[in-house]
């Protein structure tokens, strides 16, 4: 059975859930096979954690002369991997980075590339969301080997013991791969809070707010859930942009969307709308928002959210 | 200097998008419009310009589409470009990444032997397709440093400085002209047009070229050798209207909580 090339999604070795969702999709389509850009030393944790859904492979990408730069020398390492294997497909975790990436491998490889997809089926069909999540779209790659990136949330993780056995791979990367420098990095500090893009539940605050996202945190935190923003907030200078859910920012796919103060723009929708289970406050019984939920409330915020807050905390004692 | 900035002629997000038979987007029957995200990289692009009075700089807008497409170059025209490319060619409909960015390659070499390519400017993703994957194809076909998703931008002499936000962190990139520079609605507000502007562009220069012009081989292009073929498209089920309740006197936060416990989310 062929290799398909799965890239870990970590944080600085501690990988993210979507790796598992990704080796999961991967058994659909070969034997999974793990690809951690890292520092060595991490390379055997990260295999313990990779094998359990299914990584025959853990392949060790020093990425000393990888990290300082922007997307072009991962490409190269991975055009060199590509090459070294001959793997079935190559799936990333739907990133704007790993898209960047994919799309310079794409070219590299001479391959065809599918992004965004929502799933992947065995024989490699995709499903993708477009139109702002009017449309789903089945395509397939019919040129070299398919390289798709996939979104979180698209499958269950499935454990399944795998060898996971480490190989390092040194790949030789070129002084014009190194052109677009990483100067600086201010890691955003922790919310304390799930990320956006992999919660199960989202509670999300826009102008309705009026800059106030006490009652939405306080909300979220009742529920568990992560924060998010429409972007009328961000640019309000309310909420960083990280929190934006939209178009030009994050897509989420929870189980339960809470959309407060937010009119339901098609852009936002965009980043919301295949949710499950949709809710909404909002003070304007004609706010388009109401026309995606499955619950509303026609009320203010302020009063209907601190409110519910202290109901969820009652029942869950 | 000549800064190209690459401009996509998109249907209007707000109307009600289609695909036609053969799975393309329907280009036809909902009204088209240069790419709201493809704006904020006009904006910046003249900023550029502005920022550096005193040097020659000069910015062209160039797309890649249909007939149609030639509107997205007039408004970037009136936005303040100096002049436009229209890359039109029957072959060229229906294609996707790949195709459109060896296109766009093209072009920009073409436009860089006429009048230099030393900042290529696009905007973050295309209002349709959404991929944000063109601007990455077109530096590794140029063979240029890629600097994407830009929030801020500075530049003194050849040095370019970007900030943006990656997944957990926000990030200063450097790199030194000529680059692919991707630019985010975290930009800055893209200016509207004025009378002038809109007068003045009527006088700018728009040149049309087919794929002969740029060397580019028809068979090369188009839905039939697309490395990715859309099987089917279907649209989403509209939403089955849910329960809408007033709050009066704080029942709206019971019914509210008492809803999500029905769905076993507390
Ligand atoms: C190219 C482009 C990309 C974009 N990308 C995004 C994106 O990624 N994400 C995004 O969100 N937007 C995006 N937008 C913007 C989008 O078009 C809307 O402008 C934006 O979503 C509006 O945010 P909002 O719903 O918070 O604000 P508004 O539309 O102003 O709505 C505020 C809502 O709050 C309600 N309200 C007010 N006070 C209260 C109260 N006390 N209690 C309850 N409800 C109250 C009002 O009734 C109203 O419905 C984009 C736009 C463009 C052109």
């Amino acid at each position: 059975m062929s290799e398909v090339l799965v890239v870990v999604d970590h944080a600085d070795g501690e990988v993210k859930k979507p790796t598992y969702e990704l080796l999961t999709i991967a058994k659909r389509l070969g034997e999974p096979a793990a690809v951690f850009f890292g520092s060595p030393e991490q390379g055997d944790a990260v295999a313990e954690k990779v094998k359990k859904y299914g990584a025959a492979k853990v392949y060790v990408i020093d990425d000393a002369q990888i990290k300082g730069f922007l997307v072009a020398p991962k490409a190269e390492a991975l055009q060199q991997l590509v090459e070294k294997t001959s793997p079935a497909a190559i799936l990333l975790p739907s990133t704007f980075e790993n898209k960047e990436v994919a799309a310079r491998l794409a070219i590299k490889i001479g391959s065809g590339l599918i992004t965004d997809a929502v799933d992947v089926q065995e024989g490699g069909v995709t499903t993708q969301s477009v139109f702002a999540g009017n449309f789903t779209v089945q395509a397939k790659v019919t040129q070299g080997t398919p390289i798709i990136t996939v979104k979180p949330n698209s499958a269950a993780p499935e454990e399944s013991e795998g060898a996971g056995t480490v190989e390092a791979f040194a790949a030789t990367i070129s002084d014009g791969a190194k052109t677009a420098q990483i100067v600086a990095t201010q890691p955003r500090q922790s919310t304390g809070r799930p990320e956006l893009t992999e919660a199960a539940i989202v509670v999300s605050g826009g102008r309705g707010t009026g800059g106030n996202f006490e009652p939405v945190e306080g909300f979220a935190d009742s529920l568990g859930a992560a924060v998010g923003a429409s972007r009328a907030a961000v640019d309000s200078g309310w909420m960083p942009h990280a929190f934006q859910v939209g178009q030009t920012g994050k897509t989420v796919s929870p189980q339960l969307y809470v959309a407060n103060g937010i009119s339901g723009a098609i852009q936002h929708r965009a980043g919301m709308q295949t949710s499950k289970t949709i809710v909404a406050v909002n003070k304007d019984p004609e706010a388009p928002i109401f026309e995606l939920v499955d619950f509303g409330v026609v009320g203010d915020l302020h009063t209907v959210l601190p409110a519910a807050t202290e109901k969820v905390k009652e029942r869950k004692g | 200097m000549n800064i190209v900035v690459c401009v996509k002629h998109v249907p209007d997000a707000t109307a009600d998008r289609k695909f036609e038979d053969d799975f393309t987007v329907d280009r036809v029957g909902v009204d088209g419009l240069l790419s709201e995200l493809d704006e904020y990289a006009v904006e910046q692009a003249l900023q550029f310009r502005e920022k550096r009075e005193g040097e020659e700089i000069t910015v062209t807008a160039l797309t890649v589409g249909p007939e149609k497409a030639a509107d997205a170059v007039r408004k970037a025209l009136q936005m303040g470009a100096d002049s436009g490319v229209h890359v039109v060619d029957d072959a060229i409909a229906g294609s996707d990444y790949i195709a459109t960015s060896l296109v766009l390659a093209k072009a920009v070499e073409k436009i860089k032997a006429d009048a230099g390519a030393d900042l290529v400017i696009c905007g973050m993703a295309s209002t349709d397709a959404s991929g944000s994957v063109v601007p990455a194809m077109l530096a590794e076909r140029l063979g240029l440093p890629q600097v994407t998703l830009a929030s801020v931008i500075e530049s003194q002499g050849d040095q370019i400085r970007i900030k943006r936000d990656n997944e957990g962190s926000t990030e200063v990139i450097g790199a030194t002209l000529p680059i692919v520079l991707s630019v985010t609605d975290q930009s800055g507000e893209a200016r509207y047009p004025s009378f002038k502007g809109i007068m003045a562009a009527k006088k700018k220069p728009l040149e049309t070229w087919s794929l002969s012009d740029l060397g580019v081989d028809a068979g090369e292009v188009g839905l039939s050798v697309a490395w990715s073929q859309v099987e089917d498209t279907t649209e989403r089920p509209p939403r089955t209207a849910g329960e809408i309740v007033t709050d009066e006197d704080g029942s709206g936060a019971g019914a509210l909580v008492d809803f999500l416990a029905s769905k076993k989310f507390i």
